[in-house]
């Protein structure tokens, strides 16, 4: 994976790119600011970018604003934003910014390498990672919600939501890989979402948990 | 009659009018001040209370309307500024009056003003009346009125000590309010480290020290610590985050006061809409003030309201930024019983700012947060700090 990594903090920085070059990935572009990460962006032929939020030269959502911006000019374009607090608000406006492709992630997951590379590596193969602290505000919240599902199906959707794969799911809920299928197809019939490559739905079953 | 700045001064033959007027209300200035003076005697024996109770308020009147003309006369405002007495029952009401140096002000002043002023008045009729005088008149009217509203003014208003004394007591007041409220707020922040990120920071050490000594003798046991430190690590930056959003949320500083509350309607169980009608950011700390007034109300709202529907409206104008919560829930919510609310009027209160409380039984609830303050046009804020 060619990848962009913008990120202001050095020793965050040097880290992450240690990291995901460690996990057979190349790091075209490391940049500290929304300025340069913007020429970086359209320069090169990256495959996506894994971005912080807050970064110079105005500290507060640069990276954000980056990542709905390229994804504006490049529709579908992948982007991994990483942030020290998560917000329902952003996820929203990271999901609106287009279908698919999206990640939204603490960055303390960072520390659990193997499932952060995993996450980027789901994110540019189109698929969505939200945060598992964004999902439990949503979840707690929700009663209504999509509420033609049953429970056990609303938490296969809501790992789902945090990018995870049916054998994930299967052995994050101790059920058959099977089971877990039975769910996600029995989710897309409830949610009226017509056979298409399953990635596809998957995102888009998500984003309708979301309300987006 | 408008008491504010009326836009031109008013003509002689104006003037003359609020001479007559004050002539016409002579006898009755008289009349109610001997009514004043015996209930205020016959208050000693109760039946003292009922004519108290009449002639007050006709005093109140007669004043007001003297401070109108003359008002409309020197071209600024005179205000009453009396004790607010809304609500209270009639005895109460009684006491505040008995108790508000305006009151005894306005006494003064028909005993003492309005004998020199009935003198003033009656001369600026009777040079109208006397047509030899009608030169005098024109150019004299306008003075001797001006005189006669200015010790008027000089009775029936506050004098700028007296002004500045209530303000000092309420700025005092707010002062020392606020400097508990950080305190306490200071208190708490400590107490967060402590017990949150500090611990599982020593907790931390502790784990990733075992593991350093069981490195050589038991990897497998060693590997599962440094698993452990690591869920540590999480925690403690969980523990952070809160803190954070306790001190100042990032969003907050992120997209400002609107795009904040937006984030807080986002997070609540019921539907809340969000209705922005600021077109630039209050100060910081206003933003930050009024943002945890309506953290505040909208947690209540979602405790106790049991609401179908809330709604949160920012609104600038003329100087005030009002923010109205609302639901449409059980009503009855009383903003002195909570220690929350208590704190949210604390800390406006250090900007001059207000709540008022409508919650009537059945509801709908409906607060309003007032705080004066200036918009600066939108922008970006350099803060100095990292993500």
């Amino acid at each position: 994976m060619r990848l962009v990594v913008a990120e202001d903090n050095a020793l965050l920085r040097d880290g992450l790119i240690r990291l995901l070059e460690a996990n057979g990935c190349t790091i075209v572009a490391a940049v500290d600011n929304a300025t340069t990460l913007a020429t970086a962006l359209r320069d090169n032929d990256a495959e996506g970018a894994v971005l912080d939020v807050r970064m110079p030269p105005t500290f507060t959502d640069e990276g954000l604003k980056a990542a709905v911006a390229v994804r504006a000019e490049r529709p579908g374009f992948p982007v991994m934003v990483l942030s020290q607090y998560v917000e329902q608000l952003y996820a929203r406006e990271l999901l609106a910014s287009g279908q698919g492709a999206i990640g939204y992630l603490l960055k303390d997951r960072v520390a659990n390498v193997g499932e952060f590379v995993d996450g980027v590596r789901r994110v540019v193969a189109g698929g969505t990672v939200i945060d598992p602290e964004v999902i439990a505000t949503i979840m707690a919240k929700r009663e209504e919600p999509v509420d033609r599902l049953t429970a056990r199906e609303q938490e296969v959707l809501a790992l789902m939501a945090e990018g995870r794969s049916n054998q994930a799911i299967a052995s994050a809920l101790f059920v058959s890989e099977k089971a877990v299928a039975k769910h996600t197809n029995s989710i897309f019939a409830k949610l009226d979402l017509p056979v298409a490559e399953d990635d596809n739905r998957r995102v888009r079953a998500v984003l309708a948990w979301l309300r987006v | 009659m408008d008491t504010g700045h009326p836009e031109k001064p008013p003509s002689p033959l104006q003037l003359t009018g609020f001479a007559a007027l004050h002539l016409l209300m002579f006898p009755l200035v008289l009349v109610t001040v001997v009514f004043v003076v015996v209930g205020g005697v016959l208050t000693v024996v109760t039946v003292g209370i009922p004519i108290m109770l009449a002639a007050l308020p006709a005093l109140h009147w007669i004043t007001d309307q003297h401070r109108q003309m003359a008002a409309r006369t020197l071209g600024y405002a005179v205000p009453a500024n009396r004790l607010p007495t809304d609500g209270a029952p009639l005895m109460k009401r009684l006491q505040i009056w008995a108790t508000d140096p305006m009151t005894w002000r306005e006494l003064t002043w028909a005993l003492v003003i309005v004998p020199i002023g009935f003198v003033l008045s009656l001369l600026t009729v009777l040079l109208l009346l006397i047509v030899v005088t009608g030169a005098f008149w024109w150019y004299g009217a306008p003075h001797i009125m001006r005189l006669r509203t200015s010790l008027d003014r000089v009775l029936l208003s506050q004098g700028h000590t007296e002004k500045l004394e209530r303000r000092v007591a309420s700025l005092t007041e707010s002062r020392a309010a606020t400097v508990d409220h950080s305190a306490a707020e200071l208190r708490r922040i400590e107490r967060d480290l402590h017990d949150g990120a500090q611990a599982r920071l020593v907790a931390l050490g502790m784990t990733l020290g075992l593991a350093e000594d069981l490195f050589a003798r038991d990897p497998e046991a060693a590997h599962k610590l440094v698993t452990e430190a690591r869920d540590t690590t999480g925690a403690a930056l969980g523990d952070l985050r809160s803190v954070v959003r306790g001190i100042h949320p990032p969003v907050l500083a992120d997209r400002g006061l609107s795009g904040a509350v937006e984030a807080l309607a986002l997070d609540m169980a019921v539907p809340v809409r969000v209705q922005n009608g600021l077109s630039g950011r209050p100060p910081a700390p206003v933003e930050s003030a009024v943002y945890f007034a309506v953290a505040e109300c909208l947690a209540n709202i979602g405790k106790h309201a049991g609401a179908a529907n809330g709604w949160v409206e920012l609104a600038w104008a003329e100087g005030t930024l009002s923010t109205t919560v609302g639901d449409d829930g059980r009503g009855g919510a009383d903003p002195n019983r909570g220690t929350g609310m208590r704190g949210v009027m604390r800390r406006l209160a250090a900007f001059d700012g207000t709540m008022r409380v409508s919650s009537p039984a059945d509801g709908p609830t409906l607060i309003t947060l007032e705080v004066p303050c200036v918009l600066s046009s939108p922008k970006t804020m350099p803060s100095s700090g990292t993500a």
